[in-house]
C-alpha cells in the first residue's frame, strides 16, 4: 500500500502500516544522530523547545548552507540507523516518538520498543541526499549547532511529500532486515 | 607554477567527485534497476533520480561528503612537487566552503569539529612515483556508512582462499543494509595489516565491470560477486538480488605465517574523479 499523510501520522494509519508499505509525509521532522541521542537520553520532554511526539525522528546529519541569514538544506539523506540502537528504546518511550526515518535498519531492541509503543521505522533511500533536500521546504529551527557541529546538531525541518519511505520495521514486530 | 591555478583544478576535481558518479557505476545501477522489483526497485529509482538531480544542481549527491583521500602519482621530472600538499589542503578547505561540503573532521580527543575538512593527517594523501613529468591525482570521497563496515582479517595461512572467501562474505553479511548497497567491495589479500587495508581501498579505484589482469584473481572476483549477490541483502538491505555492483581484488605477497585480508566497502554512490597536472601547471579533470 502507498500512503500520503500529514504528521503526526494519524493513529489509524500508523496501526495499519506493514512492512513494504510506502509512505510520503508532510509536516515537521527533526534530525538526531549519535551526539544528539546521547544528550536526549538525559533529558525530559519539558526540557525541549520542540515536541518530538508530533514529528518524525530523522537519522540524518545534513549538509546545510546559510544564505542571507537563512539555513538551506543542500543534501540531506539518512545516516546509518544502527548507531542509535542503544538509545532508541529510551527515546521512543520517553518522548512519544511514533515515526523513525533512517536507513540500514535497527536491531531487536528497537524492534521490541516499536511494538510496545506502536511506532514504525521507515527507510529513506540512502545516499539520495539531493532528492531528500528537494522535499525540505523550510529549515525552521536548529539546536546545539555551536556545541555539536553541523552533522550532529538537531535540525527541525518542514517537509512536503517526503519519501519514498519504505516501512521496514512495523508495530507488529516484523522487519525487512531479518533474514536467515 | 601558479599554486592558485592548481587549487582551482583540484577544486573542480572534488566538485566532480561529489556531484557526479562515473558512467560505469550509473550503468551498473541501471542494470540493477531492471533486475529488481518492489521496495528494492524503488530504492534504485530514487538513487538514479538523485544522481541526475545532483549533477544538474551541482550539489553533493550524498550529505556525507566523506573524508577525502587523494592518490597522487608524481612523475619524477615534475618540477613543482613541493606545491602539491599545500595545494590539496587549500583546495579541500575551499571546497568545504564553496561547493559546499559537510565539515567532517572531528578531533578524536575533544569531539570538536575542525570545520574545514582538514585536521591531523587529513586529508589523507597517498604518494607514489613513476617516470615522467606529469602528476596523476585521484580522489575518493568516502562516507562513514560504508567505511565503518571495513574489516581486517589476519587469517591463518592454512585457511587458504576458502578462508578468504568466507571472511569477505561474512563481512558483507554483517554489514547488511548499513553501507548503502548495492555496494562495491574492495578486497586486499596479503602483505601486512596496514598494507592489506590500503590494497582494499585502492581496489575501489578500478571502474566497475573491470577485472584484474591476473586470471586467477579475476576468477576470485567473479566468485565473490556471485556469492555476495546470493545473500539476498539487496538494495539498502530491504531484500533483493543485487547486493554488490562489483568486487575488486588486489594482492601483495604475504609472510609465510600470515594471510591478511582487508575488506573495504564502498556505497552505491561510488564517487571518484581524477585529474592530470602537466609539467607547466596546466591541468585536466577527468
Amino acid at each position: 500500500m502507498e500512503y500520503h499523510v500529514s504528521l503526526p501520522v494519524p493513529s489509524d494509519v500508523l496501526k495499519k502500516l506493514r512492512i513494504n508499505d510506502v509512505l510520503y509525509i508532510t509536516g515537521s521532522i527533526f534530525t538526531a544522530r549519535d551526539s544528539a541521542h546521547m544528550k536526549l537520553r538525559l533529558m525530559k520532554p519539558k526540557d525541549l523547545a520542540f515536541d518530538p511526539s508530533v514529528m518524525g525522528l530523522y537519522h540524518c546529519g545534513p549538509l546545510m548552507k546559510q544564505e542571507n541569514g537563512r539555513w538551506i538544506a543542500v543534501s540531506a539523506g539518512p545516516t546509518t540507523s544502527s548507531r542509535m540502537e542503544e538509545f532508541e528504546d529510551i527515546l521512543l518511550d520517553r518522548f512519544g516518538i511514533h515515526l523513525i526515518i533512517g536507513k540500514g535498519g535497527m536491531g531487536e531492541r528497537t524492534g521490541k520498543a516499536l511494538k510496545k509503543t506502536g511506532s514504525v521505522y521507515v527507510a529513506f533511500p540512502g545516499g539520495a541526499g539531493v532528492l531528500a533536500a528537494e522535499k525540505i521546504t523550510n529549515v525552521s529551527q536548529v539546536f546545539w549547532l555551536e556545541e555539536l557541529g553541523m552533522p550532529e546538531a538537531i535540525w527541525v525541518l518542514e517537509v512536503k511529500e517526503f519519501g519514498p519511505l519504505v516501512v521496514a520495521m512495523d508495530s507488529t514486530g516484523q522487519s525487512l532486515y531479518r533474514r536467515p | 607554477m601558479d599554486q592558485k591555478n592548481l587549487e582551482t583544478g583540484l577544486l573542480q576535481m572534488i566538485l566532480k567527485a561529489e556531484t557526479e558518479i562515473p558512467p560505469d557505476v550509473i550503468a551498473a545501477l541501471k542494470r540493477a534497476y531492471l533486475i529488481e522489483t518492489g521496495a528494492a526497485k524503488l530504492q534504485l529509482e530514487a538513487m538514479l533520480a538523485n544522481v541526475e538531480m545532483a549533477k544538474k544542481k551541482r550539489c553533493p549527491m550524498c550529505q556525507d561528503t566523506g573524508i577525502l583521500t587523494f592518490f597522487v602519482t608524481i612523475g619524477t621530472d615534475f618540477p613543482a612537487t613541493g606545491l602539491l600538499k599545500q595545494a590539496i589542503e587549500h583546495a579541500v578547505a575551499r571546497a568545504t566552503l564553496e561547493i559546499p561540503l559537510r565539515p567532517n573532521t572531528v578531533d578524536p580527543m575533544t569531539s570538536t569539529n575542525h570545520g574545514d575538512n582538514l585536521g591531523s593527517y587529513l586529508p589523507h594523501i597517498l604518494w607514489d612515483f613513476e617516470p615522467g613529468d606529469a602528476v596523476q591525482i585521484m580522489t575518493l570521497p568516502k562516507g562513514s556508512g560504508s567505511e565503518n563496515m571495513s574489516a581486517l582479517g589476519m587469517l591463518s595461512p592454512s585457511s587458504g582462499l576458502e578462508g578468504v572467501r568466507k571472511f569477505v562474505i561474512d563481512t558483507v553479511k554483517k554489514a547488511g543494509g548499513r553501507p548503502c548497497p548495492p555496494i562495491v567491495v574492495g578486497v586486499g589479500i596479503g602483505g601486512s595489516a596496514d598494507l592489506v587495508m590500503n590494497l582494499g581501498k585502492r581496489a575501489l579505484l578500478r571502474p566497475v565491470g573491470t577485472r584484474h589482469a591476473d586470471s586467477l584473481i579475476a576468477t576470485l572476483e567473479d566468485e565473490l560477486l556471485e556469492l555476495i549477490n546470493k545473500t539476498g541483502i539487496g538494495p539498502m538491505g530491504l531484500g533483493g538480488k543485487v547486493t554488490a555492483l562489483d568486487v575488486h581484488v588486489e594482492v601483495a605477497h604475504r609472510h609465510p605465517a600470515s594471510l591478511p585480508v582487508g575488506v573495504v566497502i564502498q556505497c552505491w554512490a561510488d564517487r571518484r574523479a581524477s585529474m592530470v597536472v602537466h609539467k607547466y601547471g596546466t591541468w585536466e579533470v577527468k
